[in-house]
C-alpha cells in the first residue's frame, strides 16, 4: 500500500516536472544550433553595454525559431557580467502591446524610471512624453549615461504606427552621439526593411540576424528524447532510470517515428512538438506509469485532427444532408455561390426520388437548419454586406472542402446508407 | 613705451638700445640695430643685435621658438617694436608623421633650419625672449657631445616636405652675426630655383592684383622707383652688381657677406644713398661702357634670382630718406664703394644694354618674380588676417596708407570675401583631414598636401586670400580661448606672434591636430563631421543665411535630397561656422532653433516648440502660434536673425490640406517674408518638388523660394567620408574601402549605409582576425560578407530552411499559377495541388486544418502574401518571391 503510494507520487512527480518543461518554456542553458547568431548578437550587444557604442539590429526568423529565446539567453549571459549588471537599463516592448506611440512612449518612461513617473503613472502629454524622453536621450552620451537595450517584439507592428515616429527617434538616437542605446527588433517578417520609411531606413543600422533552423530529423529526436527524459538529480533514481529506458526505447519505435517525422515535416518549430508531447504526457497515470506509443499516437490524432471534420460530426442528419446537397451544388457549378432555394430544391429531389430514411421536412425546418449551418459558418454567405435579398436567395458559399464533408460521413455516427450513397454520387 | 606680457609672470622691458639706425619714411618705420631687454629682478639687461639667434615666446614655455633676428623696426607711434627674423624648428614643432623623414633620431638640441616662404617672419619685437646660442654642424659629422644645454645644434634645412642639407652659408657663425640681410635672405632664393610648386603657382596666380596693404606700398614705391629713370639705373647697377656676385661663384659671394658692411639695414640704405647720389653719374657711365654681353646673362639670371629683386625694393624703397642718411652713414659708404667697385671693372656694360634690360625684365622676369615675392611678403598675411577680423585695426592701416585706401575696389566684394572665407575655414578644416586620411592610407606622406594647396592658389586669388583669413581667424579664436585678453590690440599682437605656428597649421601634419586613435571605426560619434564635399551645398546655404543675417532680412530656403546625403549635418555645419562668426562680432548675432517634424507627435506641436526654444515658454498649441504670429509680426528684439531648422518638414504637413498643418507650412514661409521679422527658415525634406505638390498658387507666389537639392554622394565622395571617419588609421584595404563606396554610391549614395557596413566589415574582421593572422586590415573578403549580410535577400535561405510542408506547399503554389496562368490563387485550390503533391512524394496528405497551419506560417514570414484571412478556404495566396527563386531554392537541396 504504501509502496504504491509512493510510486503514485513520484509518477505524478515526473509528471510534473516534464508539463512544467514542456509548458512553462524555461531557457535553455544553451541555444540549440545558433552559435554564431549567438556570438554576433552577444557581442553586438555587449558593445553598447561595455563601451556606449549605439546599435540596432534585427532579429528576423519564422515564428518559433527561437528569436526570443536567443534574446534571452544572450541577456542573460550579458547580464551575468558584472560591468554590465549595474549599467544597463532594459526596456521591453511589445508591438502587440504597445499598439500605438503613445503608449509605447509612456511605457519606456515608465521602464526607464525618469522624473516625470510617479509611482507607475507617467504624468504629462503624448507630446510633452516625446519631448521629455528625447531631451532625456540627447543629454546623455557615450562614457556618462546608463546605455539603454530598447527590446522591440513583433518590430513590423511598430512600423504600422503613425510616420514610425518612435522608430524614427530610437534609430535617430542610435546613429548619433547621444545617450547610448542598442535598438533590437523581433520579427518574424523577412520582409520587414520594406516596411521602414526611407529616413528610418537610412537610420536603420541594417544590421539583421536570420534564424533558420537547418535542424535534422535525428537532432529532433534527439530533442524529442531529451525533453522527455527525467533529470539525473530526480528524487527517485529507479524510477528515472526506468522511464529513460522506456523514453529511450519509444523514440526507436518505428511508429513513433513516424509521428515525429509529420510533425517534423508540418514544421520544425518546437513550440508544435511541445504541444504534441504534452498531450502524450498527460495522457500518463498511475495505472501505466511510462509513456507509451499509444499515448502519443492518440496526441498525434488529437493535434493533427481537424477542427471543421469535428463540427461536421455534431450535425443532424437534415444539416448533413443539406450539405451534401451543397457539395453537389458545388460539383455541378464549379463552385458557384448558390442559394438557400437552390439548396432545398436539391435536398427535395433527393428526398422524392432516392429516400427511404429520411422524413419529408417542412420548408422552415429545412431553413431554420440552414442558418445553423450559417452560425456555424459551415457556410457564409458571399458578400457579407447588408443586401436587400430574400433570405432564400442570399448567394451563399460552402466552407468545407469536398474531402473534409466525405470524411465527415465516414466517421459519422450511424450515417443512413442511402444518404451516404448519396454523397458518393457524382451527379444528385 | 613698454609693453608688459602677462602671460608669463616675469616681467620684461624692452628698449631700444642707441638711435634709430635708419627710417623709412614711407613705411613710417625706424629701423634699430639692436634691442635690450630687462627682465624685472635680474639687474643684467639681455641685448639682442641682429643677426644674432634668439628665443622667441610660444606656446610652450619650456620650447620657444628659436629664430635669428634679421632686422628690428618701429612704426611711427613708437609704441609698437617689430623683428623681422628666420625661424628655426625645433623636432617637437616638426609634424609628427615627417619626423620619420629624418631617418634617424634627432639629437635633443637639435633644432632645423626653416624654409617656408608661406611662414610669417615678422614677428612681435616684445615676444623676443632673449639671445640663444646655434652652432651649425655639418651632415656628416656627429654631434658634439659635452657642450651645456643651452646650445642649439643646427645641421640640416627643412622645408615643410623634407629635410635636406642645410647650407653652411645660411647658418653664419653668430659671431659675424652682423651679416647683412641679403645673406640671411638666401635660404629662399636658393629655395626658389627647386621647383616649389606652390611659391611658383603663387607667382604665376597674379596674385598682386588683391592690393593689400603693404605689397600695395612696396609695389607702388617700387613702380615708382622703377620709372624714374635715374633710380632705375642704379637699381639696376645694384642688381646687376649682385648678379655680378653670384656669377662669381660662392666664394666670392661668401666673400662678400664677410665682409660687408655690419649693419645690415644700413647697407642697402647706404647703397641706395650712394647709388642715388653717386652712382647716378659715375656708376652709369661707367655701364655705358660696359659691353654688350652683359645682357644676356641678366636676363637669364633674373628668373631665377628672385633675390635680386628683393634688394631692389628695400633700396628703392629707402631711396626718399636719403638726406639724413647720407649724414649718418658717412663712414659706411666706402666700403661700399669697395664692394662696389670691382663690379665696375669685371664688367663693361654698354648704357644700350641698361636702357633696354630694364624695360625688359619690367615686361616680363620682372613682374613674375615680384609677385613671387609679393607672395611671399608675410607682412601682407598679416593685413588679410586683420581685414575681416579686426575692422577697425583696419582703417587704422587705411589712414595711414594711402596705397591701400585707392586700393580698396575689392571693398565692394568685401561680403562675398567673407562667405567663402568662412566656408573656405571650415573646409580647410574638414578638407584637411579628408587630405591627411588619404595620405595616410595611401602612404605618400610627400605629395599629400600638395595637390590641395596649389588647387587653393589656383583659384582666384579672393579665395587665396580667403584661406589666409581663416587660417588666421581660427588662430585668433584659438589664442582667445587660452585665455588672452580679448582687446584688439592684444588679439593682433598675439595673433602676430604665434605666426609661425599657425602657418605650419596649414601644412599637412600638425601635431597639434586632435586626433583620437581607436583602433577601431570611430561609431558614429560625430554625425556633424560630413567632410569634403560640402562644398557647394555648403558655400550656398552659408551664403544664404549669412546675407540674410548681415542685411537683416528675411527667408526661406528649401533642402531637398534622399536619406543620408548629409543635409541636416551641412545645415549644423553652417550654423556652427557662422555662429563662430558672430562671436567674433564679424556678422551679427544669430539665434539658431531647429525643430524636427519626426521629433514631435503632430504638427501642431510645431508652434509649441518654436515657442519655447525662443522664449523658453510653455504654451498650448493655439496659444504658441498666436504668440509667434504676434512676435514675428513686429521687429526683431535686439536686432538678431532667427535661423529656423526644420527638419523632415514633409511630417508637418501629413494632416489634411487645410488643417493647420498646412497652415503652419504657410506660416513657415510667410513669416520670412515679412519686414523686420528677421527670421530665416531653412527647410529639410527628402522631396524636390514638396513645394509645388502642396502648395496652391497663392502660397508659391508668396515664396521666393532657393532651393537646393543634396545629390546622392559618390563613390569618391564615399571613399573620403570613410577616411575622414577613420582619422588616418590604416584599418582598411585600399580595394575593400574601393568596394564599399562603390557599392554603395551604386546602390543609395547614403553615407550611413557606407558606415554601416564598414563598422560590421570591421567586426568581422576583428573575429577573423583572432582566429588566423591575417594582416589585420579589413579586407575584400571581410567587405563581402558585411556587404552580403546587409544586403543578400534572405528569403532563398528562407525557403531552403523551411519544413517539408511547408515547401511542398510553396511548389503547390506555383503548380497552382501555372494551372491557372494568373498568379493568385485561392487556398482551396493551392489545397488541391498541395495533397496531391504529398502523395506524389509518398507523404500522408494533410488535412485543411495542416494545410491552413502550413499556409499561415509562410504567410507571417512573408514568403507568401496572404489576403482575406476571414475567407478561410478562399483566402487568396500571391507568392512574395519570385517563382524562379522559388525553384531555385527548391532544386538546390
Amino acid at each position: 500500500m504504501c509502496v504504491l503510494m509512493l510510486c503514485d507520487y513520484v509518477c505524478v512527480q515526473a509528471q510534473k516536472l516534464l508539463r512544467e518543461r514542456l509548458c512553462h518554456q524555461k531557457l535553455p542553458d544553451q541555444p540549440v544550433g545558433l552559435d554564431s547568431q549567438y556570438k554576433h548578437l552577444l557581442e553586438l550587444l555587449r558593445r553598447t553595454a561595455v563601451h556606449g557604442e549605439s546599435n540596432s539590429v534585427l532579429i528576423v526568423g519564422p515564428r518559433g525559431s527561437g528569436k526570443t529565446m536567443l534574446l534571452g539567453c544572450v541577456l542573460r549571459e550579458l547580464m551575468s557580467l558584472r560591468e554590465v549588471q549595474k549599467n544597463v537599463l532594459l526596456v521591453e516592448l511589445n508591438g502587440l502591446l504597445q499598439t500605438d506611440d503613445k503608449i509605447a512612449l509612456k511605457e519606456i518612461t515608465r521602464q526607464l524610471h525618469l522624473e516625470n513617473v510617479v509611482g507607475d503613472k507617467v504624468f504629462g502629454s503624448f507630446a510633452e512624453n516625446l519631448a521629455f524622453l528625447l531631451e532625456a536621450l540627447k543629454k546623455g552620451d557615450k562614457s556618462s549615461s546608463r546605455p539603454v537595450l530598447f527590446v522591440l517584439d513583433e518590430f513590423d507592428l511598430f512600423a504600422h504606427h503613425k510616420n514610425q515616429t518612435l522608430l524614427y527617434n530610437l534609430l535617430d538616437v542610435s546613429q548619433s552621439a547621444q545617450t547610448p542605446v542598442a535598438v533590437v527588433g523581433l520579427t518574424c517578417r523577412l520582409d520587414v526593411l520594406e516596411l521602414l520609411e526611407k529616413r528610418v531606413k537610412s537610420r536603420f543600422s541594417h544590421r539583421q540576424i536570420h534564424l533558420f533552423s537547418s535542424l535534422s530529423f535525428g537532432q529532433y529526436v534527439d530533442v524529442v528524447r531529451a525533453q522527455l527524459s527525467l533529470p539525473p538529480d530526480f528524487p527517485d533514481p529507479k524510477f528515472s532510470d526506468e522511464w529513460n529506458h522506456s523514453v529511450t526505447k519509444l523514440c526507436e519505435d518505428k511508429t513513433v517515428e513516424e509521428i515525429l517525422r509529420r510533425n517534423f515535416n508540418g514544421s520544425k518549430d518546437f513550440r508544435s512538438l511541445h504541444s504534441l508531447l504534452f498531450l502524450a504526457v498527460s495522457r500518463v497515470s498511475v495505472s501505466h506509469s511510462t509513456l507509451r506509443e499509444a499515448d502519443l499516437i492518440e496526441a498525434c490524432r488529437l493535434i493533427s485532427a481537424d477542427s471543421k471534420a469535428n463540427v461536421l460530426h455534431g450535425l443532424s442528419i437534415l444539416e448533413l444532408c443539406l450539405i451534401i446537397a451543397m457539395k453537389h451544388l458545388n460539383d455541378t457549378y464549379d463552385g458557384e455561390p448558390f442559394n438557400f432555394q437552390m439548396v432545398h430544391n436539391e435536398f427535395k429531389k433527393f428526398i422524392q426520388r432516392k429516400s427511404h430514411s429520411i422524413h419529408k421536412f417542412e420548408k422552415p425546418v429545412v431553413m431554420k437548419a440552414f442558418e445553423h449551418l450559417l452560425q456555424l459558418e459551415l457556410v457564409r454567405p458571399v458578400d457579407s454586406g447588408v443586401c436587400k435579398v430574400q433570405r432564400e436567395y442570399q448567394l451563399m458559399r460552402l466552407m468545407l472542402e469536398h474531402g473534409q464533408v466525405m470524411e465527415a460521413l465516414q466517421k459519422y455516427p450511424q450515417c443512413p446508407t442511402d444518404v451516404k450513397q448519396w454523397a458518393l454520387s457524382a451527379f444528385g | 613705451m613698454s609693453r608688459y606680457i602677462t602671460r608669463l609672470r616675469m616681467r620684461r622691458a624692452y628698449k631700444w638700445n642707441g638711435r634709430p639706425v635708419s627710417k623709412d619714411r614711407k613705411l613710417k618705420r625706424q629701423y634699430y640695430e639692436s634691442m635690450s631687454i630687462s627682465v624685472e629682478g635680474k639687474t643684467e639687461d639681455v641685448t639682442v643685435s641682429l643677426g644674432q639667434y634668439i628665443l622667441i615666446e610660444g606656446d610652450d614655455d619650456d620650447n620657444p621658438f628659436v629664430a635669428q633676428l634679421l632686422k628690428l623696426y618701429t612704426d611711427d607711434s613708437g609704441k609698437k617694436k617689430t623683428a623681422v627674423v628666420q625661424w628655426f624648428v625645433r623636432t617637437c614643432e616638426v609634424p609628427q608623421n615627417k619626423r620619420k623623414l629624418l631617418g634617424r633620431h634627432p639629437h635633443p638640441q637639435e633644432i632645423f633650419f626653416y624654409q617656408d616662404c608661406s611662414c610669417d617672419n615678422e614677428v612681435d619685437g616684445e615676444t623676443i625672449l632673449g639671445a640663444v646660442q646655434i652652432e651649425y654642424v655639418p651632415v656628416e659629422d656627429p654631434f658634439p657631445k659635452g657642450k651645456s644645454k643651452g646650445i642649439l645644434f643646427v645641421k640640416l634645412l627643412w622645408d615643410t616636405k623634407s629635410f635636406r642639407a642645410l647650407d653652411p652659408e645660411l647658418m653664419q657663425p653668430p659671431q659675424s652675426s652682423k651679416s647683412p640681410p641679403p645673406s640671411s635672405r638666401g635660404p629662399q632664393t636658393r629655395a626658389l630655383p627647386t621647383p616649389d610648386l606652390s611659391v611658383m603657382k603663387r607667382a604665376m596666380s597674379g596674385i598682386l592684383t588683391r592690393g593689400s596693404m603693404s605689397t600695395g606700398k612696396m609695389s607702388s614705391s617700387e613702380a615708382e622707383s622703377l620709372h624714374s629713370a635715374s633710380k632705375l639705373s642704379a637699381a639696376k647697377a645694384l642688381s646687376a652688381k649682385r648678379r655680378s656676385r653670384a656669377v662669381s661663384g660662392p666664394h666670392v659671394r661668401k666673400k662678400l657677406d664677410l665682409c660687408s658692411p655690419s649693419k645690415n639695414m644700413t647697407r642697402d640704405d647706404v647703397l641706395g644713398e650712394i647709388l642715388d647720389e653717386h652712382t647716378e653719374k659715375t656708376l652709369t657711365s661707367k655701364l655705358n661702357t660696359s659691353p654688350t654681353g652683359r645682357i644676356s646673362i641678366s636676363i637669364r639670371l633674373t628668373r631665377l634670382n628672385l633675390n635680386e629683386e628683393e634688394c631692389v625694393s628695400p633700396l628703392s624703397s629707402h631711396s626718399p630718406d636719403k638726406p639724413r642718411m647720407t649724414a649718418y652713414d658717412k663712414d659706411e659708404s666706402t666700403s661700399v664703394f669697395l664692394g662696389v667697385q670691382p663690379f665696375g671693372d669685371d664688367d663693361a656694360e654698354p648704357l644700350i644694354s641698361t636702357c633696354r634690360t630694364p624695360r625688359k625684365r619690367e615686361a616680363t622676369p620682372r613682374s613674375a618674380g615680384l609677385r613671387g615675392l609679393k607672395a611671399r611678403t608675410p607682412s601682407r598675411r598679416k593685413d588679410a588676417l586683420r581685414e575681416p577680423a579686426l575692422a577697425a585695426l583696419a582703417e587704422e592701416e587705411h589712414e595711414d596708407s594711402p596705397v591701400q585706401t585707392a586700393a580698396t575696389p575689392r571693398s565692394k566684394r568685401k561680403s562675398a570675401q567673407l562667405v567663402s572665407s568662412r566656408i573656405r575655414k571650415q573646409l580647410n578644416l574638414l578638407g584637411n583631414t579628408v587630405d591627411l586620411q588619404s595620405d595616410g592610407v595611401d602612404g605618400d606622406d610627400d605629395d599629400c598636401f600638395v595637390p590641395a594647396k596649389i588647387d587653393l592658389q589656383s583659384s582666384s586669388d579672393e579665395e587665396e586670400e580667403a584661406k589666409i583669413d581663416s587660417e588666421d581667424e581660427l588662430i585668433v579664436k584659438k589664442r582667445r580661448g587660452s585665455g588672452t585678453s580679448r582687446s584688439t590690440e592684444k588679439t593682433r599682437v598675439s595673433a602676430r606672434t604665434p605666426r609661425k605656428t599657425p602657418s605650419k597649421k596649414t601644412a599637412p601634419a600638425t601635431p597639434h591636430t586632435p586626433r583620437h586613435a581607436t583602433p577601431s571605426i570611430p561609431s558614429r560619434s560625430a554625425p556633424a563631421r560630413k567632410p569634403g564635399n560640402v562644398l557647394e551645398e555648403a558655400r550656398d546655404i552659408y551664403n544664404f543665411v549669412e546675407s540674410k543675417v548681415i542685411d537683416g532680412t528675411g527667408g526661406c530656403m528649401y533642402i531637398s535630397g534622399v536619406p543620408g546625403t548629409g543635409k541636416t549635418a551641412t545645415v549644423h555645419e553652417v550654423i556652427r561656422s557662422l555662429q563662430q562668426s558672430a562671436e567674433q562680432d564679424e556678422i551679427p548675432h544669430l539665434r539658431f532653433i531647429e525643430i524636427n517634424g519626426m521629433k514631435m507627435t503632430d504638427p501642431h506641436q510645431a508652434y509649441v516648440q518654436i515657442l519655447q526654444k525662443l522664449t523658453d515658454q510653455k504654451a498650448t498649441p493655439d496659444h504658441a502660434a498666436a504668440l509667434l504670429e504676434k512676435r514675428f509680426s513686429a521687429p526683431a528684439p535686439k536686432k538678431e536673425t532667427t535661423v529656423l531648422l526644420v527638419d523632415e518638414v514633409r511630417h508637418l504637413l501629413l494632416v489634411t490640406l487645410i488643417s493647420i498643418g498646412y497652415f503652419l507650412f504657410i506660416i513657415l514661409f510667410d513669416w520670412p517674408t515679412r519686414r523686420n521679422a528677421r527670421l530665416v527658415v531653412l527647410t529639410i525634406a527628402n522631396t524636390m518638388d514638396l513645394p509645388e505638390r502642396i502648395m496652391i498658387n497663392r502660397v508659391a507666389s508668396r515664396l521666393g523660394l532657393t532651393r537646393m537639392s543634396f545629390q546622392p554622394y559618390t563613390f569618391k565622395q564615399l571613399q573620403q567620408i570613410i577616411t575622414s571617419r577613420l582619422n588616418r588609421v590604416k584599418a582598411f584595404e585600399e580595394d575593400a574601402l574601393q568596394l564599399v563606396s562603390r557599392k554603395v554610391a551604386a546602390l543609395s549614395g547614403d553615407a550611413r549605409r557606407c558606415l554601416d557596413i564598414c563598422r560590421r566589415a570591421t567586426e568581422i574582421c576583428e573575429h577573423s582576425g583572432s582566429q588566423k593572422n591575417s594582416s589585420g586590415l579589413v579586407g575584400m573578403s571581410h567587405v563581402m560578407e558585411a556587404l552580403d549580410e546587409m544586403f543578400s535577400s534572405s528569403y532563398i535561405a528562407a525557403i531552403r530552411c523551411a519544413s517539408v510542408q511547408e515547401q511542398l506547399f510553396l511548389r503547390a503554389v506555383i503548380a497552382e499559377f501555372r494551372r491557372l496562368g494568373l498568379e493568385e490563387a485561392t487556398f482551396q485550390q493551392v489545397f488541391v495541388q498541395h495533397q496531391a503533391l504529398c502523395r506524389v512524394e509518398g507523404l500522408q496528405p494533410v488535412n485543411v486544418s495542416e494545410g491552413l497551419t502550413v499556409c499561415q506560417r509562410l504567410g507571417s514570414c512573408r514568403l507568401i502574401l496572404l489576403e482575406g484571412s476571414r475567407l478561410d478556404l478562399f483566402l487568396r495566396i500571391r507568392l512574395n518571391v519570385s517563382q524562379d527563386d522559388v525553384l531555385y531554392a527548391l532544386k538546390a537541396d
